[in-house]
């Protein structure tokens, strides 16, 4: 094991994990306010992705090939129309299938989340069909080389890491600052009490699919330049490490999301490089049953006190 | 308004309304009128018809299970009434949410204290007075000058208020931390943070020993004084009730008793008889 590869593994895995932990933000703010699980988000992903892929091919073919404009504009355009579409795609879903679930027992809107989440994937199917497509890099392919070229790190990786950073500072801002962060805290804790401070819950609910969703856009727009084939089914998977990241971390806490999430892309990554390329999911789910053994709340969760 | 009163059938109409003389002449801040929940068959709460005065300190009392809480949550939209009509401000608040009901000058403590406790005092307070301040978002995010302003007047605000039960020093601790009467105190500077015009206190004296009692009175008054609102409490401190109100509804099995003034509660019959028992059965 050579210190270069370790680096490498290291970027990959911080860069790998920032996917996972703005996803796993997603998961984890909706299950603070809303106290559901989320499952559909894997998909609202894939959903992004899509619209990122169609945009950036629609417009690359305006400009110059080479030029500075053909390389911002698209993925630029892509990824604000991703975030856009994201965004309704996030709050309606929430309005129509969840909201009336406001007062049903846990397990039924979970079943929906389910529900959601195939009707997606299979909207996505019949509209853009089941062939990959591949998803040319937001960021270009370019790289850049350290260390006389014994070290590799792509744009994407850079790109990917520092967004997540940026992410993680506005939202601690947001929480801690605004109005509706605030009124998103309150909500967590006692959506009654919070009501009867003349805090519109659903108002807030809403505001928060609306976050997640656009968080989920970006996720997928990084997660597709990074593994670059797009399917229907493409954000299932990341979906559900990303939720165990959420779970690793505490689910309800904002940074033990980006903390589950980060240590998630690095075991993944190391495991893949050092132990086995098959049995990586095996790892990650087993390190994640030994941390809820110990500590069942995860890393930075908190203890949750039933009211009577 | 003493018309309102004679509509109930149950009721005893005192010979005057219960609502002070001073407020006599203004619009009332709540009204009641043929106030009912059914819960399934169960009746919880019939008939109920009240009036409080502009700046009246009420008493709702009853022994336990008498729904006194539903009331409170009748009142506040928690639950939706199967009958009747609730005027705030001569305006009616039928198909408004919990929400709406809040900005429109109802606040509320609870019974089992429901603070955010994981906040700090001050945020607590602040929660309250979100319906009050505007500002974009982007404001908040971006740390604008705009947002320093609005952060340095709720500051004040909430300080402020704070200093009513001399609570400043504790402002940037953990609502959870704090001692329990501390935390009852900390719920109505709550409440009274969402600029209300009817408080209501959900059994305020609940674990206070005498010594805090007798400070929250002073401290209920003085509310009442320097804010001009009404105040609705439930309580079963009866030094407490009949030492501030100047009206009082007794409730039972989801009808009211007795209505009156503090003397006139103490001599009704049908009073004692709820909560001592009838003689009759050798109770």
């Amino acid at each position: 094991m050579n210190i270069m590869n370790l680096l490498f593994n290291l970027i990959n895995g911080i860069s790998l994990g920032s996917v996972y932990a703005i996803i796993a933000l997603g998961y984890t703010m909706v299950y603070g306010i809303a106290k559901m699980l989320n499952f559909a988000h894997g998909d609202v992903i894939m959903v992004g992705a899509y619209i990122c892929f169609f945009t950036m091919s629609r417009l690359s073919s305006l400009f110059e090939p080479g030029s500075l404009a053909a390389m911002a504009v698209p993925s630029l355009a892509g990824v604000v129309l991703a975030m856009i579409v994201c965004t309704v795609l996030g709050v309606v879903i929430e309005r129509l299938a969840y909201k009336p679930l406001r007062q049903a027992p846990s397990l039924a809107v979970l079943i929906t989340a389910i529900g959601v989440s195939y009707f997606l994937q299979n909207s996505a199917l019949l509209l853009w069909g089941s062939e990959p497509r591949i998803f040319t890099s937001v960021v270009g392919s370019g790289s850049i080389q350290l260390f006389d070229g014994q070290l590799t790190i792509t744009y994407t990786s850079i790109v990917t890491m520092l967004t997540c950073v940026v992410i993680m500072v506005v939202l601690t801002l947001f929480t801690s600052g605004t109005k509706m962060g605030k009124a998103m805290r309150a909500c967590s804790e006692d959506k009654g009490a919070a009501m009867l401070m003349g805090i519109d819950v659903n108002r807030t609910i809403s505001m928060t699919f609306a976050i997640g969703s656009a968080l989920a856009a970006i996720a997928g727009a990084l997660l597709c330049s990074t593994y670059p084939t797009l399917m229907p089914t493409t954000g299932s998977l990341p979906g559900i490490r990303a939720f165990t990241a959420a779970v690793f971390g505490g689910i309800g806490s904002i940074p033990g999301a980006m903390l589950g999430g980060i240590l998630l892309g690095l075991i993944e990554t190391f495991t893949k490089s050092y132990i086995t390329t098959n049995l990586y999911d095996a790892v990650v789910f087993g390190v994640l049953i030994v941390v809820l053994l110990v500590k069942p709340t995860g890393l930075l969760g908190k203890q949750i006190r039933e009211k009577v | 308004m003493a018309k309102e009163f004679q509509k109930g059938k149950m009721v005893p109409v005192p010979s005057h309304s219960i609502v002070p003389e001073r407020d006599v002449d203004q619009m009332p801040v709540l009204e009641c009128s043929h106030l009912g929940i059914d819960f399934g068959g169960l009746t919880a709460v019939n008939e109920l018809n009240l009036t409080i005065g502009r700046t009246e300190i009420a008493g709702l009392i009853g022994p336990n299970g008498a729904g006194k809480t539903t009331v409170f949550n009748l009142l506040t939209k928690v639950y939706q009434p199967t009958r009747g009509t609730i005027l705030l401000n001569g305006k009616d608040t039928h198909g408004m949410s919990t929400t709406q009901v809040n900005r429109a000058g109802i606040a509320r403590t609870f019974q089992n204290i429901r603070l955010f406790t994981n906040l700090t005092v001050e945020d607590n307070v602040r929660i309250g007075l979100h319906n009050q301040v505007r500002y974009p978002m982007w404001d908040g995010v971006f740390r604008l000058p705009q947002f320093w302003k609005q952060e340095k007047v709720a500051h004040e605000k909430a300080m402020e208020l704070l200093s009513i039960f001399h609570m400043e020093d504790l402002a940037q601790h953990q609502a959870g931390s704090l001692p329990y009467g501390a935390q009852r105190r900390l719920e109505i500077v709550r409440a009274l943070a969402t600029n209300p015009r009817l408080l209501l206190l959900d059994e305020p004296a609940a674990g206070m020993n005498p010594s805090e009692t007798h400070d929250l009175m002073e401290n209920i008054i003085k509310i009442r004084d320097t804010f001009h609102i009404a105040i609705m409490l439930i309580e079963h401190d009866m030094n407490l009730v009949m030492g501030i109100c100047e009206g009082i509804c007794v409730l039972n099995f989801g009808e009211v008793i007795a209505k009156g003034t503090s003397e006139e509660i103490q001599r009704n019959p049908k009073v004692i008889e709820a909560y001592l028992g009838s003689g009759k059965k050798g109770g």
